[in-house]
């Protein structure tokens, strides 16, 4: 579904990925994890086109060099920032539509949206507050919420535990759970390995901006340099 | 009591200029964090152009409320497309300059269309005729025209449609998203060039409709009328609260008041050592009394934000 073959990102000249390249199946989740300035962030904002980047994207076949940040949505990528980036000054509601920004198919909206608040009941109760007065988890819930309004196929997660409480933290993978058996395909970026690779079936270890580890998540959860470097063990 | 209340006439309807002239620098702020310095000239744009079209249209035995909506709506056009020109041509390739370039491109554009219009209506005063008929009407012992009366209601709607648009359209939550991060708001596939170039279109059409007023309430329309307006209505947004809709609003009638009324008193208050002709210092030195106060104007408030 998504192919990256080295992919480079530099701010300034200081390379912060250093030709990567890995993929993700269509139905997977796939974890990559990272100490901090692996270059776990640059490589998410690279695939949806927020950063200039080299080498090649290739996304449900078609390659991205070529295609703007605001025409990702509508072919089904989406990507819930680091900091989860919801509009403070919208409400919860509007934040929701404008995940729907790009569909024109109402019904199915208003669907999806009952399905949303479903799966985060919170964002209900919550529907005419001001995004900006959420709490952490709250708006990391709405950051999610948001990115599923667009209906996307491949979801791009970055940090999403980052800043949360434990009993938060265990809400928000459990709703990841449940949107990955819904059938849409993660890429989910994490300095929480246990978590990422125990939710994953497989991951890739990043350092120094290049991919050191390559396996699926049980290996990788088995792995002694794993296991020592972000299990603290 | 009539001065009070005559000068509460004439505020009302200076600011509603004001608001909106200062709408549109306000609006291009919220977006792109830019003064647009040009859009003073838009506004005396407005005003020529109407009257270019006014004039030979009555000329030509047109009915007389016809040819002034023909003008008004002349002026929109050509504001609306010099608004997206001049966002395209000066400001876009300056989008991820340092912030002065954009400023000083502003002041450029601003002279060049001075210019622009010297050359084409040349430097003379041209009386701007009476858009409606001038009988004042009797209110509270002072007086009102149908002219004032006209520029308050027609500034109430365009303000009630703008605030329409911006807070319950689908379009307008996109320009407030994009207003709040236009990265973001790209990954929800908006595409922020559209909302910017919007922005400038809308902003320019209030100053087109600015325009003609405050060329059919003075009676005259020159090259160089955009100039002191634009400060002006860049006084109330900021008195406002710059970024903010409802500030620029609130600002530019404030400032109209307090100009109206400064002009009224401000001899009686020195006792006629300052005449009516002081009535632009009384609005600054209001305005920074006020930014001493609330340095980030009267609605430039921001919701807390938790990370
Ligand atoms: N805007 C920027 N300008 C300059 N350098 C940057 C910028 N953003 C990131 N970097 C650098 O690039 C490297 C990779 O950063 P990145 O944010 O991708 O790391 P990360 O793996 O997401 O880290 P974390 O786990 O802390 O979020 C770091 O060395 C960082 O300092
Ligand atoms: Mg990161």
């Amino acid at each position: 579904m998504l192919e990256a073959i080295n992919l480079e990102v530099s701010y300034g000249g200081i390379a912060a990925v250093k030709g990567i390249s890995f993929a993700v199946e269509e139905g997977e989740m796939v974890a990559l994890i990272g100490a901090n300035g692996a270059g776990k962030t640059s490589t998410l904002k690279a695939l949806a086109r927020l950063l200039p980047a080299r080498g090649t994207i290739r996304f449900l076949g078609e390659e991205l060099a070529a295609l703007p940040s605001h025409g990702l949505i509508g072919r089904g990528m989406a990507l819930v920032p680091e900091g989860r980036g919801v509009f403070a000054r919208l409400s919860v509601a509007e934040n929701l539509a404008m995940g729907a920004y790009s569909r024109r198919d109402h019904a199915a909206i208003s669907a999806d949206l009952e399905r949303v608040h479903e799966l985060l009941p919170r964002l209900l109760e919550r529907r005419t507050q001001l995004a900006g007065t959420l709490s952490g988890g709250e708006q990391q819930m709405l950051a999610l919420g948001r990115a599923l309004m667009g209906r996307p196929r491949l979801l791009l997660l970055d940090e999403p535990s980052m800043g949360l409480a434990p009993l938060m933290v265990h809400k928000v993978f459990e709703t990841i759970g449940a949107v990955a058996a819904t059938g849409v395909t993660i890429l989910l970026v994490e300095q929480n390995a246990k978590l990422a690779l125990e939710s994953a079936s497989r991951g890739y270890v990043m350092e120094g901006g290049r991919i050191t580890l390559a396996d699926s998540a049980g290996n990788l959860l088995a792995d002694r340099r794993v296991r020592e470097a972000y299990l603290g063990e | 009591m009539d001065t009070f209340v005559q000068q509460i006439i004439n505020g009302l309807t200076l600011g509603s200029i004001y608001a909106l002239v200062a709408l549109g620098y306000t609006m291009v702020y919220g977006i792109l964090g830019l003064i647009n310095f040009a859009h003073g000239e838009v506004v005396m744009i407005g005003a020529l152009t109407a009257l270019a079209v006014i004039k030979p249209l009555a000329g030509a035995g047109l009915p007389w409320p016809l040819a002034v909506l023909a003008g008004v709506a002349a002026a929109i056009a050509a504001c609306m497309a010099l608004g997206f020109v001049i966002e395209r041509v000066a400001y876009r390739p300056l989008r991820n300059a340092p912030r002065l370039a954009p400023l000083i491109t502003a002041i450029g554009v601003s002279m060049v269309l001075q210019q622009l219009a010297m050359i084409i209506w040349g430097r003379n005063y041209h009386s701007f005729p009476q858009l409606l008929p001038a009988t004042p009407r009797a209110i509270g012992g002072a007086q009102i025209t149908d002219l004032q009366i006209m520029i308050v209601a027609v500034a109430i709607l365009m303000m009630a449609g703008l605030a329409l648009l911006v807070n319950r359209t689908r379009l307008g939550r996109a320009m407030r998203a994009t207003a709040e991060n236009p990265q973001i708001a790209g990954l929800m596939g908006v595409d922020a060039n559209h909302i910017v170039s919007l922005t400038f279109v809308i902003g320019s059409a209030l100053a087109a409709v600015a325009g003609v007023m405050v060329s059919a309430n003075y009676g005259i329309a020159h090259y160089n009328m955009g100039f002191i307006l634009g400060l002006k209505a860049f006084t109330a947004a900021v008195l406002g609260g710059i970024g903010n809709l409802t500030g620029a609003m609130l600002g530019g009638i404030l400032l109209g008041l307090i100009e109206a009324l400064g002009a009224g008193y401000i001899g009686d208050l020195t006792g006629g050592f300052l005449g009516s002709d002081y009535q632009d210092v009384f609005a600054f030195f209001v305005l920074i009394v006020v930014l001493i106060f609330r340095p980030s104007g009267l609605m430039g408030e921001k919701v807390s934000e938790r990370a």
